[in-house]
């Protein structure tokens, strides 16, 4: 199992929590998973988030590794100017 | 539409033009003289700078049947052939410019500039390129590499 | 060298100042830009605008129109493609009007004819019937209670129940116990900060030459910052098959984020397909204020805890953000990069994405940072000016570093935040002495930098020269530093490679050029790239010497045996490989595509004089270090460049610029004379400190560098001119007429 952290803003759409345990291997098991066990999330993932994985920020892909023990936080979308 | 008589970089030109259509319009639809480009056409950013009859003028605040008769002076007629304006060589060499769009306006002011007043002071420089907008270089580089042109040009003469 | 490897030293190209491989095209007015292009039978365009700032399209009359001479076809709404959703109707609703007029400015019609005079005497004669709706253009007010609803249902699920309906998406993150945080201080500074619009102020204005047949094939002509995003939504909005439109990006005149977006290209696009001619159409200056950019205007508060040694015990925002009459305020940006300089134990930031009738916020160099910078530096300054501390020395304090928990949760990689703090103490501007009336500045910022997909190809010619293709425009000088790298890899002259901004049919998909992404992204995969090529030349090398590939290494641009035991055999420069290649497996070409995810974060500390007369309320800045860590510099000049480029900008936004709106909604300085962006004689040379902290994440440790340049200026300024003005001030920009009203606040209430 992996920990994620939502941003507080999430906690209405993850029964209040905002660190979840997910099983997942990589980014998008991560992104399946959270919308698996809290539905509420599916508009805030389909609409597009970055994940940060052992502080380095995946902006989109789905392929990146997590372990178990990754700190793993999932953050607002990331594109620049 | 007017018939229009002129002398272009050196070349004899004539072309039409609706009596409303500016001089930048009638270089760069009529004349396919691109390098002088229009940012603003209200006179404020410098960017279709070219000289008439040797005096620097916004050619977007010209009519194209304005330049009956006159001598105008455009970025095309910089270069000597191959053979770069030292201006234009030491823009490349300072990075003086990141996009280029305001580049054609800012040599052509230039030029004219060192043409008046050879030994400018850096107060100068900036006063004189006030009428020509940069967004992108903060004008740092550009002052520099006007500056050693100047110099350079004093040791050559 | 393996082929993943990382380099960090012994660069023979990299780094070196080299002259751009398109600047004589730049210096002799022969670069095509948008406006520059021509087609045989070509029409020009022009567009017709609401002159209201909120208003019903009861009827659109062209007949009086289409009865001039010389006019060739109209288009209005419904020549668009109808059923988009999402990002994608807002888009198509921005670039046409449907039912409502949503801003001064917004298109509602378009006219193509034989020459730009008649196009334009042509769109005078369109009769609009408008059926004129309350508005608003203020944040704050936009919010208030009795607003004006811009568009029913926009607001998405994260909004929480009550707000007004102009409020269309909410964020909130922050970690530990604020009211503890607080509780701890020694002194809480609490204050409120507002910033206007401002225009990116590109100098060449949207520009586009289309041609769409019948057959729905197009070709398009553009300058834009990233022509497969054009593709994509222009095939959306034109109801085409993406592959089936061709756009090649022209050079571009400026862009700062404000060309990631469509405008005028659907519309030409629609003039073409209905006139079967090609179609040119060009913005004035007036219809870029008016319809394009602006960044969001923005409301602020903040509050901040600090124990008398300087350590920060809490932190808190809340950031209003009006992005236009659409969602897309990049308030979560703001709320992210507001304390991200900062190790807080305890920290809350709130955003708000609201609309109101103005254009559609575009993209602007480090989106919503350089406001958040602004605010919470500003209090910062207060605190220590309050507790007596030195300014660097607090950042220096509480200065995020590697191992330290972001602001927006997670855990900081290597990041060279600290090594920017020192560089700055340590320069002679920090400790120069100052004149009467002249206070000094200074601020940190941070921006994210990104990565996005990327797509390269360096084809090697037979004399051993190389073409490099890219698919990212050149806003800045980017074919330099992609020819350079390549150069690296290859070891041959820089003058050699060729670098050239292939269309979209040549290459993959590559992402605008956006998140200061393209000399991380496409440098990443021009080297990728070039290394891939190098293989393909040990290999020849190695079956004409009949030895394993492995056995051979590239150095110098010649492949060699790697030692003793790989036989004995003379070096083959790459012009002998090249010459036989059609014989020994055909051409040799090297390529990369991939999403790249390692563009390192980038963190910059300016430090800024500024000169106030309180007669006048003139400020004069007078003297400016940038100091910004580049991860690896890959050439210096450019690089120094947007660190320069990013300062100005920022002046301008602090001192000057910003969007001016009448009580009837509309925009009262839509020219350069009215809307002042900085001029030569306004600014000081810029001093500029190059940091390398490398990035992990890419070979030669590159960071993106565009937009973190920006992201610290306005606090900056904003602390220098208060400390010369013996005034906080509050509000951007701080233009003559608010640093006399601020100081009379003062005079009147102490």
């Amino acid at each position: 199992m992996v920990e994620v952290n939502l941003w507080s803003g999430l906690r209405a759409f993850a029964d209040g929590k905002d660190c979840v345990e997910v099983d997942a291997k990589n980014v998008g098991e991560v992104l399946s998973a959270l919308v698996e066990q809290y539905p509420g999330l599916e508009h805030v993932i389909e609409a597009g988030v970055s994940v940060a994985v052992d502080g380095k920020v995946i902006a989109s892909g789905l392929t990146e590794p997590v372990k178990p023990d990754s700190e793993v936080y999932l953050m607002q979308q990331l594109k620049g100017g | 539409m007017i018939h229009v008589n002129t002398k272009i970089n050196g070349d004899d030109v004539e072309f039409l033009c609706d009596p409303r259509e500016t001089l930048l319009d009638a270089l760069r639809d009529k004349l396919g003289l691109t390098g002088s480009k229009e940012g603003c056409g209200t006179g404020d950013c410098g960017a279709c700078s070219v000289t008439m009859d040797g005096r620097l003028v916004c050619s977007c605040l010209v009519l194209g049947a304005e330049a009956d008769g006159k001598e105008i002076g455009t970025v095309e007629g910089m270069a000597e052939g191959e053979n770069l304006h030292i201006l234009q060589e030491k823009f490349i060499e300072h990075a003086a410019l990141q996009c280029g769009i305001c580049t054609p306006g800012i040599l052509v002011a230039t030029k004219s500039l060192l043409e008046k007043h050879p030994e400018p002071t850096e107060t100068q420089v900036r006063y004189w390129l006030a009428g020509n907008l940069c967004r992108c270089t903060g004008y740092d580089k550009i002052i520099r590499a006007v500056m050693e042109t100047a110099a350079d040009l004093r040791k050559a003469s | 060298m393996a082929f993943d490897d990382t380099k960090t030293e012994d660069f023979k190209v990299v780094g070196q100042r080299v002259k751009r491989p398109d600047g004589v095209d730049k210096v002799t007015g022969k670069a095509k830009f948008g406006a520059d292009a021509v087609a045989p039978g070509m029409l020009f365009a022009a567009i017709v605008r609401s002159p209201h700032a909120h208003a019903r399209i009861v009827k659109i009359d062209t007949s009086k129109a289409e009865a001039l001479s010389g006019v060739k076809g109209i288009v209005t709404r419904a020549d668009f493609a109808t059923g988009l959703t999402g990002g994608d109707l807002d888009v198509l609703e921005n670039v046409m009007a449907g039912e409502k007029a949503l801003y001064d400015g917004h298109a509602v019609a378009a006219v193509a004819a034989t020459s730009q005079l008649i196009a334009r005497d042509a769109a005078k004669l369109v009769e609009v019937e408008y059926e004129v709706l309350p508005h608003v253009t203020d944040v704050d007010k936009a919010m208030a209670a009795d607003a004006p609803v811009i568009r029913e249902g926009a607001a998405d699920q994260s909004v929480p129940e009550g707000m007004h309906a102009n409020v269309v998406r909410y964020h909130e993150s922050g970690h530990g116990d604020i009211e503890a945080g607080f509780a701890e201080a020694d002194l809480v500074v609490e204050d409120s900060f507002k910033t206007e619009a401002t225009h990116q102020g590109y100098i060449e204005p949207h520009a586009c030459l289309a041609q769409l047949g019948g057959d729905n094939k197009g070709e398009l002509w553009c300058c834009t910052q990233g022509h497969w995003n054009v593709q994509k939504l222009c095939a959306a909005m034109l109801g085409l098959e993406t592959s089936q439109l061709r756009v090649t990006a022209s050079e571009i005149g400026g862009g700062f984020g404000g060309k990631t977006a469509v405008f005028i290209e659907p519309v030409a696009l629609a003039l073409s397909r209905k006139t079967s001619r090609p179609v040119k159409l060009v913005m004035s200056r007036s219809e870029v204020f008016r319809a394009t950019g602006p960044t969001a205007s923005t409301s602020m508060d903040i509050k901040i805890g600090m124990k008398k040694d300087g350590t920060i015990t809490a932190g808190q925002g809340t950031f209003r953000l009006q992005g236009g009459a659409f969602p897309g305020a990049p308030m979560e940006f703001t709320a992210m990069c507001a304390f991200a300089p900062y190790n807080l134990q305890n920290v809350k930031q709130v955003g708000y994405d609201v609309m109101a009738n103005r254009p559609k916020q575009a993209a602007y160099r480090a989106p919503g940072s350089p406001m958040a910078a602004f605010a919470v530096e500003s209090v910062i300054d207060e605190l220590c000016k309050k507790l007596g501390l030195d300014p660097i020395e607090v950042r220096l304090k509480n200065a995020s570093k590697q191992g330290t928990k972001a602001s927006f949760g997670p855990t900081w990689d290597r990041i060279g935040l600290v090594e920017t703090l020192e560089a700055a103490q340590s320069h002679p501007h920090y400790s120069a002495p100052l004149k009467e009336g002249q206070g000094r500045g200074i601020s940190c910022g941070f921006w994210f930098n990104h990565g996005g997909e990327t797509s390269v190809t360096l084809a090697l010619s037979e004399d051993g020269t190389a073409q490099l293709s890219v698919g990212t425009p050149d806003i800045g000088g980017s074919r330099a530093s992609m020819a350079q790298m390549a150069a690296e890899e290859l070891g041959i002259p820089y003058e050699n490679i060729r670098t050239t901004i292939a269309d979209t049919a040549t290459l993959g998909y590559n992402e605008v050029s956006h998140g200061s992404r393209v000399t991380y992204a496409s440098g990443l995969a021009t080297i990728k790239a070039a290394r891939a090529a190098v293989k393909i030349l040990c290999a020849r090398a190695a079956a004409k010497w009949g030895i394993d590939e492995d056995a051979v290494v590239w150095e110098n641009g010649c492949a060699k045996p790697s030692g003793p035991n790989a036989g004995e055999f003379d070096p083959l420069p790459i012009d002998k490989l090249t010459r036989s290649m059609g014989r020994t497996g055909g051409p040799i070409v090297g390529h990369f595509e991939a999403t790249p995810e390692g563009a390192g974060v980038s963190f910059a500390t300016h430090i800024v004089d500024a000169e106030v007369d309180k007669e006048t309320g003139q400020t004069k800045v007078v003297r400016y270090t940038v100091v910004q860590d580049a991860g690896k510099a890959i050439n210096p000049a450019y690089v120094e460049g947007q660190f320069q480029g990013g300062a100005a900008q920022g002046i301008g936004w602090a001192l000057n610029e910003e969007y001016i709106y009448g009580e009837d909604g509309r925009l009262q300085n839509s020219v350069f004379l009215d809307y002042r962006i900085p001029v030569a004689s306004d600014l000081p040379m810029i001093d500029t400190v190059i940091v390398e902290v490398p990035n992990p994440g890419h070979p030669y440790g590159v960071r993106g560098v565009g937009e973190t340049s920006i992201c610290p200026p306005l606090a900056a300024i904003a602390n220098a001119v208060s400390n010369a003005a013996g005034v906080r001030l509050k509000e951007l920009p701080m233009s003559p007429p608010r640093i006399l009203a601020a100081l009379e606040d003062q005079a009147n209430n102490g």
